[in-house]
Order: structure tokens, then C-alpha cells, then sequence
């Protein structure tokens, strides 16, 4: 659930500025002549990663979200009416439009996910933060909000952190993740069962010789 | 050119025509919502599916699909109509089915189709989504729960009107048409987006809950509130005008109007003119009968002289009326250019809009002196805006800077701009030299200054510099804004000389009103023939309620010279009388009556000295002659003449929804103005 997008809300900044002006032009500079509004869609991005930067540093922290004077000055910078923008930047769940908390937590509840358990995993996450979907805890460290499939289906059940992945969830390691988290420790991202990419769970069934020479088996 | 077979008819089509369209061609009719053959082509309604044989086992989107050789295309077979019941079972699933509440309802696509496709229960037990209502101004009422996101209106804005203001938010079901910050759609085509909404989404805010599609009579005529003549269907009920719609004409307004078309005829409502009045002994106006009021001015009129005799015609004025007074009267002081332009007026090919408003569309290079074709006339921005969306025509404006709604070069603001291009090497001067229709379009601002006829002859030397007149393309363009001016030009309704408005005794407002009254002398003897209480009427001694262009059958020429015929919808208020009558019985009291009785035989006697009048809806060439004064050019800057687009004429200032327009618009306006001078 994205959301809702308040173009007045007093979260809403007054203006904002890009701080690398190099990498939006190396990014206007991707695309022909005349078709500046394919930019849209990685401007924003870096818009959303810049206050992600800045609410890193925060006292109370939060994570990237796409301010509205962010989105008409990507307007401006492409020449297209703002609603243009808004119309990319809504359409996508991936784009912020509102604060989020430090570390954004992506639940898939999609089918494969569900069979596997995720409706575990969010009771974990909902009772361990004492908040619900679609909310920020207090301390501004953790959001939660439930996503469509993520691509990840053969280590389901996993969470979207930011920009990593976290599968093979039981309540207890999500619960682990998000405490570690919490303390600045590092997490290894990806499968938490220990199991190698998304390789069968019991070792290599195929290739096995070629698994071994590589070390993964 | 591929051939196809549609429903078992073989039909050759131009490369790139969709099979919507070639059915079309054939008379077959596919069912659609988003498509609309005067915008892009999104392909999101899927209502007009078909099925094409040998091509995959899924109906195809007929409106996004081109034609191929050898198709064979089933519109009507079971599993087009099948795919059309699932798409409008989709439709309806969210749709509120109000259609007894709703405005829209008896002249609504989705309620015509539903009728057609729709089953007669739904299978969806759901709650249905609700959408929250948008405010975009005075005159779209929105109630955004039957949207069925065709997104019409969103191309509508992006397109034809070049406000992006409307977008498609969100996505899957959370999808909705917003504007996102609340703001007004500032453009003066707002209204036909109630038009193209195939669902009751965006209708008419001052038409809502006043009458049925079904219960109301149809009147196809001709507008009057600029010189475009924009063909329109009035709809009325008993003796009131209802509402103002669009009627299709592809050399004039296609089919679109603007806002002020549309929705000035609250105006008609207003202070009208509904009996005679006659100044009394005591300064006073008092009403009167008919009689005693043509009786008091049949005594004025025979003792005065006819050089003391003068009479002016307004901007609403038919021709038939004018032709009536300049009969009438029997004097040369008669000016119908009351906004003060000068210009000359000897050839006809000097004052009209020769190359005819299609013609925008064979142009190559287009110039704009003095003119924001916005306001003065919106549907010739609109084509100028279609021709530079598809070729990207180079424009060029001498004047002051307008949002036109496409990009332009700005050449300059005073005559002295004009004379500098016309002498100039590279730049914009070489696209005009380059180009094979180049087009001038000037506005009447640039005559309403003392030097106007030399503007004119300087406008004529860049037609010629620039070789915009050849054997078969004129392009010189005058751009008026009054319906009522070609007409009377035509007709000889001007003095050649010029005359003082102060020194006559005898003056006759035909519908004046446009014009500063305190030029006629404190003593002189008004009569004020028109239809609305307004500044004419106020100075008058005597005052005939006339009829408006609503309620009368006549001539109309537009800014192109093409004669149009306005038909009556509904009968004047009151006492009031169609003004060609009212100067007819006015004539017998004086004691010279004209003679004719019918309208036929004035029509006759019109088209009898000027042939051309007598040809309706035709565009006769004017050729190409000497007009113009060569003469010192004054050193201001040109001025625009409309300064409110929403209250240009004595209708639209009694309107009360032009009067909101102006209130939420013009803050609007001059937000961008300021934004423009800034920068």
C-alpha cells in the first residue's frame, strides 16, 4: 500500500534542490534530444536516494521519500507540466511520496510468499515494532507496508529492506533482522537459512561437481 | 493500400488507418470510449474489440490496430460481442449506475452501450470504489466516481487545448483523473471536456439538474460572441435558452467551442430589453408603447438633416438589420467599427481572413502581429495549435507576449518590429521567405490606433515581401473579433471619411454598446435598438427592444467573409421584435417604408447588390489588390483589444457564470503574466 499523496501536508519541504548536479545532467544526457522526459523516472529515483541521504543523518531518521518541490523541479529540468511527473512518480510503488521511516520494509504477500508463510513474518514484524502495515515507529527507524511479488519466490518468504533483500524468513529471523538493525549492526542480506542463492535447499541436485569446485555445495 | 474484408465487405484503406476507422467508412459502427478520432489513440477502454481471423485466438483492439492486407475482420461475431460484454461488465464494476441523478443520463455512451453489452445484473457483490469529487473551477462539474478513465479529457487538455493540467494518478484500481493541485482548468476550451466525457465524469456546472437531453428542441445556428462564427446547436425548453453545444464543422470550428460560446447565455436572461422606453420631459425613462416610441423618434428624425444623422452598429449585429438602417437612414455617417479601428476598408481582401481558417493547416510559416488568437478568436488558436502539434509550423508574434499555448518567437511589440522583419536577413524573415504558404495573421488591435491604415499597408507590404499571396494561397489574414463586423463592412456600413461622433444630432445605436457614449454630443437625440441594458441603452432617449442572435433568423459573416444563417431558437422576451421588423415598422412611421415586407425579399435585395452575401457557407476569393495607407508609422507599441476574454460583449457581461469565469480566471492570468515578467 503506497501512501496517500498530499501535495500540502506540512512534511512538504519548500524546496529542494539537487545536490549532484553532475549526475542529473550525465542522466539527461542518456537520452536523445527531445525526449528529456524519459528522465522522469531516474531523476526521481535520485531525488528519493538524496533525502534518503540527508534523513540518514537526521535526529530523528527517515528514509528517501520524493518531495513535491522535488518533483516539479524534475518538471522543470525536463520541460514537461508537473502533472506529468506526478503521474510517473504515483503510478509506481516504488516511489515515496510521503516520510518514510529509516529502513522501509517491503513485505511481499503475494501468493508464493503466503503459501510459504509471510502472514507469519508481518504478525512477527507488527507485534516485535508495535505498529501496523502502512505505519512509521516512533523513533523513525522503521516503516512497514506490504508489496506485490518481489521476484524472489524461490526463497520465500522475504522482505524488501531498503535495497536488499532478506529471504528464507522464519518469525524469529525476522524478528533478528530487525533488531540488529536497530542497533546499527550489519546483516547478511539475502538468504537467512544459509543456503546459497537460490539453490535447492538440500544442496546441489544438478552439477553437483561443478557446485563442489566452486565451493557452494 | 491494404485491402481488407470488415463483416464480409472489401474495402481499401490509406497505410496506417485502424480497422475502427475503416469500419467506419464502411457504416459499421464499433462501440468505443477512449477513442475519439480528434485525439491520441491510448487503447484503454477495450470496448471495441473484434475479432480478425487467422491472426491470434484473442479479439483485437480495433481502434490501435492498423489495417493489414487480407484481413478479415468479424466486428459482430460471437466472440467480439462476447469480449464486449466482459469489457463492460469491467466498466461497471465501479461505475454507480446513477444514471437517474445523473446529467449526462439519455445522452451517455457508457448508458447507450450498457443498454447494447451490459447484462441486466451485475456479479460483483463488492463495495464500489468511491472517488472523491475535484474542484476545476466554475464551469466542470465533476463527480469522479463514474469515471471510467478513458482519459479524453486528459489528451483533450494535452492536445487540442495545450493545458496540461488533468493527469491519470496512481495506478490499477487506485486510479483517478486529478489535477493534483487543486487549480482551475484555466483554458477557454474547458468546456468541450464536458463534451468528449462519454460518462456523466465532468459535466456542465450551470446546466446541472435544469433539464433532460430528451425534453429539449434542437436549434442548429451560428455564434455570435466572436468573428469565428463557431456552428452551435442551442438547446432550449419553452422559452429559455437551456444550453449551447457544438455543431460540426470542419472549416470552422470542427468541433469545438469555447467557453464563452457555451456558457454566456445566462446573459440572455439578464437584463433584457423586453419593452420600448421613451425619455420623458423629465430626463426619465418611461416605458412605452410601440407606437409612441417610433413616433417620437419620427419626429426627431424628419427635422434633422441627414449630415446631422449618424448611426453606429455594434458587435452583434446581422446583416439584414444593418442593411435595414443604412436603408433607412439614407446617411453616409455610419460607422460599424466602433472599437475605433482605422483601416481601409475599399477592398474586401483587406479586412477578412483570406486564407479561411482550415487554411492554417496548408500554412508553412505562420505570423502573428498584434493579435492573441486565444482571446480574440479561440478556435483559430486551436487550429494553429493542431497544425503546430503535427508539423511543428514555425510561428513568430509581433506584439505583446501572450501564453499562446505553443512555443513562438517573439519578434517584437510595435509597428516599427514589423518594418524591421520586413527588411531583415536570416532569422525569422528567412523561414517566411523559405516558406511555400507563409501566413500573417493581424489582429484588430493594430488598427485601433491612429497610424491603423498605415499598419495595414505595412501588413500588406509583408504579404507581398514575403510572398504570401500566389495563385491559389492568400495569406493575409485579418483576425476580428466582432460577429457582426464583415457583415457591415460588406454592406457599406462605414463612413469613407471619417465623421465627429459630437457634432451630430441625430444618432442611431443598432446593439452599440462597445464604445465610450460621452463621445456623442450632451444635446443629440439617441435611439438605442438593441437587446441587453447596457451602455448604449443607458445614454439613449429613445430605446426598441431587439432580439439576440438566439432568437432570430439571420446573417452572420464571419472574420472569413463565409455567410452563415443564425435560426431562431426561442422568441424574444416580451415586446421585443427581430430588428430587421422593428426598422421596417420604424421606416412606415417616418414615412418612407422600406420596401420589402418578408425577410425573403430583404434577403433579395441583399443579395442583389452584393452577390456574395446571398451564398451561404461558401468562401469566395477576394483577390489581391492595392489597400492601405502608406503613412508615418506612430512609435507605441500595440495593444491588444480584448482585455477580458469572459466579457466581451453586452450578453457576456450579464452572464453570471462569465462573471465567476472572470473572478477564478483571471488571478490565473495574471499569476502567469507575473510569472512571464519575471523571467
Amino acid at each position: 500500500m503506497k501512501k496517500p499523496f498530499d501535495l500540502t501536508a506540512d512534511y512538504q519541504p519548500e524546496s529542494f534542490t539537487f545536490k549532484d548536479q553532475k549526475k542529473v545532467d550525465e542522466i539527461i544526457a542518456r537520452y536523445p534530444k527531445g525526449k528529456q522526459r524519459s528522465a522522469i523516472m531516474p531523476l526521481l529515483d535520485l531525488a528519493q536516494r538524496q533525502t534518503g541521504e540527508e534523513g540518514a543523518k537526521a535526529d530523528i531518521p527517515y528514509g528517501g521519500w520524493i518531495p513535491r518541490a522535488a518533483m516539479d523541479g524534475i518538471a522543470e529540468i525536463v520541460g514537461q507540466p508537473p502533472v506529468r511527473v506526478y503521474e510517473v512518480a504515483t503510478f509506481y510503488s516504488m516511489y515515496n511520496l510521503a516520510p518514510v521511516g529509516k529502513y522501509l520494509v517491503q513485505f511481499c504477500t503475494t501468493t508464493p510468499c503466503w503459501l510459504c508463510g509471510s502472514a507469519d513474518i508481518v504478525g512477527a514484524a507488527e507485534k516485535h515494532l508495535k505498529i501496523h502495515m502502512g505505519e512509521t515507529t516512533k523513533d523513525g527507524l522503521f516503516s512497514l507496508m506490504d508489496v506485490e511479488c518481489l521476484g524472489a519466490c524461490v526463497n520465500a518468504p522475504m522482505v524488501q529492506i531498503n535495497d536488499d533483500y532478506y529471504e528464507d524468513l522464519t518469525p524469529e529471523s525476522m524478528v533478528a533482522i530487525l533488531d540488529a538493525l536497530a542497533k546499527g549492526k550489519d546483516v547478511p542480506v539475502g538468504s537467512q537459512s544459509g543456503r546459497k542463492c537460490s539453490m535447492a535447499i538440500k544442496g546441489p541436485t544438478t552439477l553437483e561437481k561443478a557446485a563442489k569446485k566452486a565451493g557452494v555445495a | 493500400m491494404p485491402k481488407l474484408t470488415i463483416n464480409g465487405m472489401e474495402i481499401e484503406v490509406e497505410p496506417g488507418t485502424s480497422i475502427l476507422q475503416a469500419a467506419e467508412q464502411l457504416g459499421v459502427e464499433v462501440p468505443r470510449f477512449c477513442y475519439h478520432d480528434r485525439l491520441s489513440v491510448p487503447a484503454n477502454c477495450r470496448m471495441c474489440l473484434v475479432e480478425v481471423e487467422g491472426g491470434p485466438p484473442k479479439p483485437v483492439a480495433s481502434c490501435a490496430m492498423a489495417c493489414g492486407d487480407d484481413m478479415v475482420v468479424h466486428t459482430d461475431s460471437e466472440m467480439a460481442q462476447k469480449a464486449r460484454k466482459g469489457v463492460m461488465e469491467f466498466q461497471l464494476i465501479n461505475h454507480p449506475l446513477d444514471c437517474p441523478i445523473c446529467d449526462q443520463g439519455g445522452e451517455c455512451d457508457l448508458q447507450d452501450q450498457a443498454v447494447a453489452f451490459g447484462f441486466d445484473r451485475s456479479r460483483y457483490h463488492e463495495s464500489k470504489n468511491a472517488v472523491k469529487n475535484k474542484n476545476i473551477g466554475p464551469l466542470i462539474k465533476t463527480v469522479m466516481t463514474r469515471c471510467i478513465q478513458c482519459t479524453r479529457c486528459v489528451r483533450f487538455g494535452d492536445e487540442i487545448a495545450g493545458m496540461t493540467e488533468l493527469g491519470l494518478l496512481h495506478r490499477g484500481e487506485n486510479v483517478e483523473i486529478d489535477t493534483f493541485v487543486e487549480k482551475s482548468i484555466s483554458s477557454e476550451l474547458s468546456g468541450n471536456m464536458i463534451d468528449i466525457c462519454p460518462v456523466g465524469a465532468l459535466t456542465s456546472s450551470p446546466y446541472a439538474f435544469k433539464a433532460r437531453a430528451w425534453e429539449l428542441t434542437k436549434t442548429e445556428t451560428i455564434d455570435v460572441h466572436d468573428a469565428v462564427g463557431s456552428n452551435i446547436r442551442v438547446d432550449s425548453r419553452g422559452g429559455e435558452v437551456m444550453r449551447v453545444l457544438p455543431r460540426l464543422h470542419e472549416d470552422v470550428n470542427e468541433e469545438w467551442i469555447n467557453d464563452k460560446t457555451r456558457f454566456a447565455y445566462d446573459g440572455l436572461k439578464r437584463n433584457r430589453l423586453d419593452r420600448p422606453w421613451v425619455r420623458g420631459e423629465d430626463g426619465k425613462l418611461k416605458e412605452a408603447s410601440w407606437d409612441d416610441a417610433f413616433a417620437a423618434i419620427a419626429k426627431k428624425y424628419k427635422k434633422k438633416k441627414k449630415d446631422k444623422i449618424a448611426a453606429l452598429a455594434g458587435d452583434l449585429v446581422d446583416v439584414e438589420s444593418v442593411v435595414a438602417l443604412k436603408d433607412f437612414l439614407g446617411t453616409d455617417n455610419l460607422e460599424c467599427r466602433i472599437d475605433g479601428a482605422q483601416f481601409d476598408v475599399s477592398e474586401r481582401g483587406g479586412y477578412i481572413f483570406n486564407s479561411g481558417i482550415a487554411g492554417i493547416e496548408d500554412a508553412d510559416a505562420i505570423l502573428l502581429v498584434d493579435t492573441n488568437p486565444r482571446h480574440e478568436g479561440t478556435l483559430v488558436n486551436t487550429r494553429i495549435r493542431k497544425k503546430w502539434l503535427r508539423d511543428r509550423v514555425k510561428i513568430g508574434v509581433i506584439g505583446q507576449a501572450a501564453d499562446l499555448t505553443y512555443p513562438y518567437e517573439h519578434l517584437g511589440t510595435s509597428p516599427q518590429d514589423l518594418e524591421k522583419l520586413i527588411k531583415a536577413k536570416g532569422g525569422f524573415a528567412d523561414v517566411l521567405k523559405k516558406a511555400k504558404n507563409p501566413m500573417l495573421i493581424i489582429g484588430t488591435g493594430a488598427f485601433q490606433r491612429n497610424d491603423g491604415a498605415a499598419v495595414q499597408y505595412l501588413a500588406r507590404e509583408a504579404a507581398d515581401k514575403f510572398s504570401m499571396v500566389t495563385k491559389d494561397w492568400n495569406g493575409f489574414n485579418v483576425l476580428h473579433n466582432a460577429a457582426s463586423r464583415v457583415g457591415a463592412l460588406d454592406v457599406g456600413f462605414y463612413s469613407k471619411d471619417g465623421f465627429d461622433l459630437s457634432k451630430m444630432s441625430f444618432v442611431y445605436l443598432l446593439g452599440a454598446d462597445d464604445f465610450n457614449p460621452e463621445q456623442i454630443s450632451k444635446k443629440a437625440f439617441v435611439v438605442y435598438q438593441g437587446h441587453h441594458g447596457d451602455v448604449g441603452a443607458h445614454r439613449a432617449d429613445v430605446i426598441l427592444p431587439g432580439a439576440a442572435y438566439t432568437e432570430k433568423d439571420a446573417l452572420y459573416v464571419n472574420t472569413e467573409g463565409r455567410v452563415q444563417q443564425a435560426r431562431r431558437a426561442v422568441y424574444p422576451p416580451g415586446e421585443a421584435r427581430e430588428d430587421w421588423k422593428i426598422l421596417r415598422a420604424l421606416s412606415e412611421h417616418a414615412g418612407k417604408a422600406l420596401p420589402y415586407d418578408s425577410q425573403l425579399q430583404l434577403r433579395d435585395r441583399i443579395a442583389k447588390e452584393w452577390a456574395h452575401l446571398g451564398k451561404i457557407d461558401t468562401l469566395p476569393s477576394s483577390g489581391w489588390k492595392k489597400f492601405g495607407k502608406k503613412d508615418k508609422l506612430l512609435g507605441d507599441d500595440f495593444k491588444l483589444p480584448v482585455e477580458h476574454f469572459y466579457l466581451t460583449n453586452c450578453i457576456a457581461r450579464s452572464s453570471h457564470t462569465m462573471a465567476e469565469c472572470t473572478k477564478s480566471f483571471s488571478k490565473a492570468d495574471t499569476a502567469i503574466s507575473h510569472a512571464e515578467a519575471a523571467e
